[in-house]
């Protein structure tokens, strides 16, 4: 399948059957948080040296230069995935060219808030020391995360967390067609925000619909929406950008 | 165009282990809500609606006697019990067939097997049954089902969101039948977690009532099939989803919107996808948690979408608030109101407590219900509303 008047830059995937022809949808914009890196549309944009996952987060915060002092209180789940939203829209005018309503937060997560339960858990281990607290309580739900992100960006359309053993990326590109399909987002925001004590992994896209994205300033950095691309991506394998 | 039809559903909650049986219980006004005196669920008395658990082991042994004789009772959570019993008693009277490639099991919960945190809890239990996809496959592998189950976890409104994904899933295709379970226990970590938040009620809850002051907790299992073919539907009337949304209020995570206007656009947008006007909504089942800010939230939202007028109950007055089980259970009621052109009383509710004029049910009425809407909302700003149609 050939997009003519497409600038080479774009990646176009043969031998895939899109689900509905009619509407060709595409990532314009993708960051992954993992191994310590900042990765931008696939380029490193940020090395870490910060050991420990919370110094790792909070060194993000500060380079993200936003005045936030929510980010204080939340888990290290819902840190990385309000960072990782913040980097992703950073470099977009999505929150400009669509109102909240049909914006939507498609997630997938492994541990779900597992390190906020323990420490809520540790909390009422001995009924000596009984303090369970409602500022530890709150985040012990994984779709805080993507709530966190809504909140900040005043983004209300459609938003779940689905958990997966690991990212099922057959199963988002599948589910977000069927949300643009039936025209209940216009955008989505997606991916995959995982973190469990030292082990963290963020994965976010943005989708949008071809006719949409500003052809001249923007098609240089869109890739088709498809399963491949997907795990492409998630797997910080490089796309060829050439046709 | 796919018409996803209920098929069969069954709930198991204090008030017994089937939905006929829970809808009995319900006539005849019984509360399911009962003082906890103090114990290992939390070290002073608090009203909470639990399972018989003497019931749930005797049924269950028996079940695991009948169907699978190599495997004990020990080697289960309680939770995994609630589910087993619950999805085996759907698939006694619905013609789906679980192991089929085209059946997709969605579970829908909020803690899963969270009493594992517990030390010594369950002995012979691997500890990653704490992983709410690996809860998930250790009952799909226990029916032989072939696909890695979708878990929804949203809080309050997966019940809700598992039936509604549900029915997305059908009509794109991708499965012809959904078996949606949801489930939650009462556990200390969640009374603990409630009352530091102080949104726990001295007494069984009161929805929308004007002396209303916070939620009862309840565990519970709802599980709801849903098909494409009605002739393996074990409900003959043809009920179907007829639409669904859910948003978010983009608000604050503790607090639901002051104006309701995220639970307001889901519910236009559910009446739209279902090509209905408000006037024509016969029944609202609403989320109703008996929280002040939940319940007057609710309240904006639906005279905000002008449902006013139309008869609205919450159950959780009967069973508590059952988080990842609700909105199973509660749209497996609201679907025995509409098989039956019968209404329930809302339990707890004696005097209006909301600042809008909504219509809440203070007895058992006849009423035709062809289309009925089913609101939920819950922790992080989140709703969902998904609207059934009799067809």
């Amino acid at each position: 399948m050939l997009c003519e008047n497409l600038s080479p830059s774009v990646y176009i995937c043969e031998n895939f059957t899109i689900l509905d022809s009619r509407m060709e949808l595409f990532i314009t914009r993708y960051i992954q948080l993992k191994n310590h890196q900042v990765i931008i549309n696939g380029i490193v944009e940020y090395l870490s040296e910060e050991q420990s996952v919370s110094k790792l987060l909070r060194s993000v915060y500060r380079r993200s230069n936003i005045d936030y002092p929510k980010f204080f209180k939340m888990d290290n789940l819902s840190k990385l995935g309000f960072l990782s939203a913040e980097i992703l829209l950073q470099g977009t005018d999505i929150l400009q060219k669509y109102p909240g309503e049909e914006l939507g937060i498609i997630l997938g997560n492994a541990s779900s808030s597992l390190k906020s339960d323990e420490e809520h858990q540790e909390f009422i281990r001995d009924r000596k020391k009984y303090f369970p607290s409602p500022s530890v309580f709150v985040y012990t739900l994984p779709n805080i995360m993507a709530a966190e992100i809504a909140i900040r960006h005043k983004i209300k359309g459609e938003n779940t967390v689905f958990i997966f053993e690991r990212f099922d990326h057959g199963f988002i590109y599948n589910y977000i067609s069927e949300l643009f399909r039936n025209q209940r987002v216009n955008c989505c925001i997606s991916g995959w925000i995982d973190c469990y004590g030292d082990r963290y992994e963020s994965f976010l896209f943005i989708a949008e619909r071809e006719d949409m994205i500003n052809r001249y300033k923007e098609l240089q950095e869109c890739i088709i929406f498809d399963p491949l691309n997907i795990e492409k991506l998630f797997k910080g394998e490089s796309i060829s950008w050439k046709i | 165009m796919v018409d996803v039809f209920i098929g069969a559903d069954n709930t198991i909650t204090s008030l017994g282990f089937s939905t006929a049986g829970l809808v009995e219980q319900i006539k005849a006004n019984q509360i399911g809500i009962s003082i906890y005196p103090g114990g290992n669920l939390y070290p002073t008395p608090v009203p909470l609606s639990l399972v018989d658990n003497r019931q749930l082991q005797d049924l269950f042994r028996q079940y695991l006697g009948e169907t699978q004789p190599g495997l004990q009772p020990g080697s289960f959570t309680h939770l995994e019990m609630l589910h087993i019993l619950s999805i085996s008693d759907v698939l006694k009277s619905s013609g789906v067939n679980i192991k089929d490639p085209r059946t997709l099991i969605i579970l829908s919960t909020t803690k899963g097997n969270i009493d594992l945190l517990e030390k010594d809890s369950y002995p012979v239990i691997e500890p990653d049954r704490i992983y709410l996809w690996k809860l998930a496959e250790f009952l799909q592998h226990f029916f032989g089902n072939p696909n890695k189950p979708l878990v929804v976890s949203n809080a309050c409104i997966s019940g809700v969101l598992a039936i509604l994904i549900g029915s997305r899933l059908i009509k794109a295709g991708m499965y012809d039948h959904i078996i949606a379970t949801g489930g939650d226990i009462v556990s200390e970590f969640v009374v603990s977690g409630f009352q530091s938040f102080q949104s726990l009620s001295p007494a069984p809850c009161k929805p929308f009532d004007a002396a209303r002051d916070g939620l009862s907790l309840g565990e519970g299992c709802g599980t709801m099939v849903l098909s494409r073919d009605h002739s393996l539907c074990a409900i003959p009337e043809k009920i179907i989803v007829a639409g669904g949304s859910c948003s978010n209020d983009a608000h604050h995570i503790s607090g639901p919107s002051r104006t309701g206007e995220g639970l307001y656009l889901a519910i236009c947008r559910a009446l739209k996808e279902a090509a209905l006007d408000p006037p024509d909504i016969d029944y609202i089942s609403a989320h109703g948690t008996a929280t002040d800010y939940n319940d007057e939230m609710e309240a904006k939202a639906l005279s905000r979408a002008a449902l006013e007028p139309v008869p609205v109950n919450s159950f959780k007055g009967y069973f508590g608030h059952t988080l990842g089980a609700a909105g199973i259970i509660e749209s497996a009621l609201a679907i025995e109101s509409m098989r039956n052109n019968e209404l329930f009383r809302s339990a707890g509710f004696e005097n209006p407590g909301t600042s809008k004029n909504i219509n809440v049910l203070t007895d058992h009425i006849a009423k035709e219900v062809n289309h009925c809407l089913k609101t939920a909302s819950g922790f992080g700003g989140c709703n969902a509303a998904i609207v059934f149609k009799k067809i």
